[in-house]
């Protein structure tokens, strides 16, 4: 059971890892953070109940109040690259660049 | 009056410090004044003292000013002093008197130069650094002076700085003789670490105390000194920058030839006669450097065509003789000759001077000629320099002062110097006089412009006058109280008459050659040089030591100086460098600002990092 549930945890970052690298478009990045979060927040659930213990399910409510800030901070940078720039797309923000 | 020495040598600086600073400002008669006064007035100061010390004489005498103490550095305490006893007095009326005529001279000679007023200023302090030189109780002061004439030089040398070539020839001046300036000091190192004094007369009484005749020490010092004294006057192996020498204005060449510089070095070594005489090797070399020089500068002057390369020749010709003189002990002989050599130097560079300034600048004796009929003064009075030059019998004054330098070679049973000696004497007839006869006698060459004023020709009728009858001075007898007297002479009288007779025949027989070679109407060419093929184009260079010094010394520090250029020491912290500016470009190249290169970097690197845990 818990073997089956950590196989779609590592599917799920997986997925969400490849939609961070690939997508152009940064609203579609922020989602795919958020897979990725909860990849990890289910993998989290598995083990706490594959040990009989609470501190699985504590841990995801953790991880569920960082990605509510994250996307609040992320939506937030994503709506001033938006003015700035005309754009959603990270790689217009490169200036940077050494 | 004795009193008033101190004004001798203070008395040019003046005038150099007044012309250095004022002299933009002042008109050029003004300058005149300053420049030639100052030095004038100087000889008429060591005249009096003269005067009075001959008239008389101080206790030992030696007379004494010590004017103030330089320093007290660890026991070593050296005075501002002035010493003067008969070979400093003999000196500084040598240096003033000429040196004021020469002086005089340039007054006309440079009449036309833009810098008249740095001419003055730097022929003035030459002259007051002379006297320093000759002057100095110690041997720290005549250090100063030394190299204050080795300063002036390449200042007045390279005077017409506008031509490369004066300025290589100054730079070869002061260079070549900085050789023999470092081994000098030295020397003098050695005196201050073992005797612990530079006082002339201390130093003298101490070696003779805490040396050995002959101990390693004492012969150090003599050959070290000996090296100094080489460079300065211009002998073997160090006499390649006086033919150069003549890039600067002829009455610099006087100057240097007659009064100061080249004469600094036979000072030198009569001066510190007593370490000398403890080294007694060292004074065999003495001897054997200057008859060498004398034959090689007099072969060189014989197929010149330069009249003041031939001039130059000559001098370092007759240098060797004064190196002879000291050599074979006989200091007196030496001094005797300087003094002699000066005036008859000093006039024949004028007179070549004045030949040149009427001439448009020629050079090349061949391209003159005929001169004897536009010039009258100069004539005569050349002849009577060239004359003295070449020991012409009874009525010259370089007849009895090279006379008296080969008699005490001889006596003191150096016959292979002494025959040496003479040969030298027949050439310096024979190139003497080719010189004469070309210049003056034969076809007319370039014609004569401008004549020379009085103030050119009453130095030349000065110096002519001396050159004839400064032999009868009885200098010897002045000296030989100081530089002590010769050896008790085994030959009996007889002897003595019978070689001057000998060098009176010799003279007039090179004298006589040059009439048959160069003196007789229709001439044509130069059948010495002609004659001599090859060999006279080698001596003509000087001997080759021109080139050889290029192969030796110069080529390889150009080389190593161009290698140097690159900086290749500097190559190993450059590389350094390099590679730390590799990674830094390197290491840039990631920090490219898009945010996807920088999640993928994270993810590779979380992945490795979980492959390490995981198989570790």
């Amino acid at each position: 059971m818990a073997g089956e549930a950590l196989a779609l945890a590592a599917v799920l970052f997986a997925l969400g890892l490849v939609g961070l690298l690939v997508r152009r478009n940064l609203i579609f990045v922020l989602l795919s953070l958020e897979v990725m979060l909860n990849a990890a927040g289910l993998a989290f659930v598995a083990a706490g109940a594959r040990w009989g213990q609470p501190d699985g399910q504590v841990t995801f409510l953790f991880i569920l109040a960082i990605a509510a800030a994250e996307v609040a901070v992320g939506l937030a940078l994503v709506l001033r690259l938006q003015t700035a720039f005309r754009s959603l797309d990270p790689d217009a923000a490169s200036r940077l660049g050494g | 009056m004795l009193d008033l020495l101190w004004l001798v040598p203070v008395l040019p600086l003046a005038g150099f410090l007044a012309l250095t600073f004022a002299g933009r400002r002042l008109a050029k008669p003004a300058v005149t004044a300053i420049g030639v006064g100052s030095v004038g007035l100087s000889s008429l100061v060591a005249g009096a003292v003269a005067a009075a010390f001959l008239g008389h004489m101080p206790p030992g005498g030696v007379h004494r000013q010590i004017l103030w103490r330089w320093f007290d550095v660890a026991g070593l305490r050296p005075e501002i002093s002035l010493h003067l006893d008969a070979l400093s007095l003999v000196m500084i009326l040598v240096v003033t008197g000429v040196g004021f005529l020469i002086h005089l001279y340039s007054a006309q000679f440079m009449e036309e130069d833009a810098d008249f007023a740095r001419f003055f200023a730097s022929m003035n302090l030459f002259v007051a650094m002379m006297l320093v030189l000759v002057l100095a109780g110690d041997l720290l002061l005549l250090y100063l002076g030394w190299e204050g004439v080795g300063l002036c030089s390449f200042l007045l040398i390279g005077f017409w700085y506008g031509e490369p070539a004066n300025v290589l020839a100054a730079r070869k001046a002061f260079v070549v003789t900085r050789v023999g300036d470092v081994a000098m000091a030295i020397g003098l190192f050695i005196l201050v670490d073992r005797l612990g004094t530079l006082d002339l007369q201390a130093v003298v009484a101490r070696a003779e105390a805490q040396w050995a005749p002959g101990s390693a020490a004492v012969v150090a010092v003599a050959a070290l000194l000996l090296g100094g004294a080489v460079g300065k006057s211009a002998q073997l192996p160090l006499q390649t920058w006086l033919p150069d020498a003549m890039a600067g204005p002829t009455p610099v060449s006087a100057l240097i030839h007659a009064a100061t510089m080249v004469t600094a070095g036979v000072y030198l070594v009569a001066r510190t006669g007593g370490l000398f005489e403890l080294a007694p090797s060292i004074r065999t070399a003495v001897a054997v450097i200057g008859t060498a020089t004398l034959l090689l500068a007099a072969g060189a002057a014989l197929v010149q065509r330069d009249i003041k390369r031939i001039l130059a020749y000559s001098t370092i010709s007759q240098l060797g003789y004064m190196f002879l003189g000291l050599g074979v002990g006989s200091a007196s002989a030496a001094i005797f000759h300087l003094v002699t050599h000066a005036f008859f130097k000093a006039l024949l560079f004028l007179g070549a001077g004045a030949v040149i300034y009427a001439c448009h600048h020629e050079h090349d004796i061949f391209r003159l000629g005929g001169l004897r009929r536009s010039l009258p003064t100069v004539t005569w009075t050349f002849v009577a320099g060239a004359a003295a030059l070449a020991g012409f019998p009874l009525v010259t004054a370089g007849f009895y002062s090279k006379d008296l330098v080969l008699w005490r070679a001889f006596a003191g049973g150096h016959f292979l110097l002494w025959g040496a000696g003479l040969l030298g004497a027949f050439v310096t007839a024979l190139y003497s006089f080719r010189l004469v006869f070309v210049v003056f006698w034969g076809e007319t060459g370039t014609e004569a412009g401008a004549r020379p004023g009085w103030r050119m020709t009453v130095p030349l009728t000065i110096l002519a006058a001396l050159s004839l009858v400064g032999g009868w001075l009885g200098l010897p007898a002045v000296l030989e109280p100081v530089l002590g007297a010769a050896e008790e002479m085994a030959e009996p009288h007889g002897t003595e008459l019978l070689l001057q007779v000998l060098a009176g025949v010799v003279s007039l027989g090179g004298i006589a050659l040059a009439w048959a070679l160069y003196g007789r109407p229709g001439r044509h060419g130069d059948p010495v040089a002609d004659a001599l093929g090859p060999v006279g184009r080698w001596w003509r260079a000087g001997w080759g030591f021109d080139a050889l010094y290029d192969r030796l010394f110069v080529r390889p520090y150009d080389a190593v100086a161009r290698a140097l250029e690159k900086d290749p020491v500097d190559r190993l912290p450059a590389a350094a460098a390099g590679l730390a500016r590799g990674f830094h470009r390197a290491l840039a190249l990631t920090q490219n600002g898009r945010l996807r290169w920088y999640a993928l970097s994270l993810a590779a690197g979380a992945t490795f990092a979980l492959y390490l845990v995981l198989t570790l």
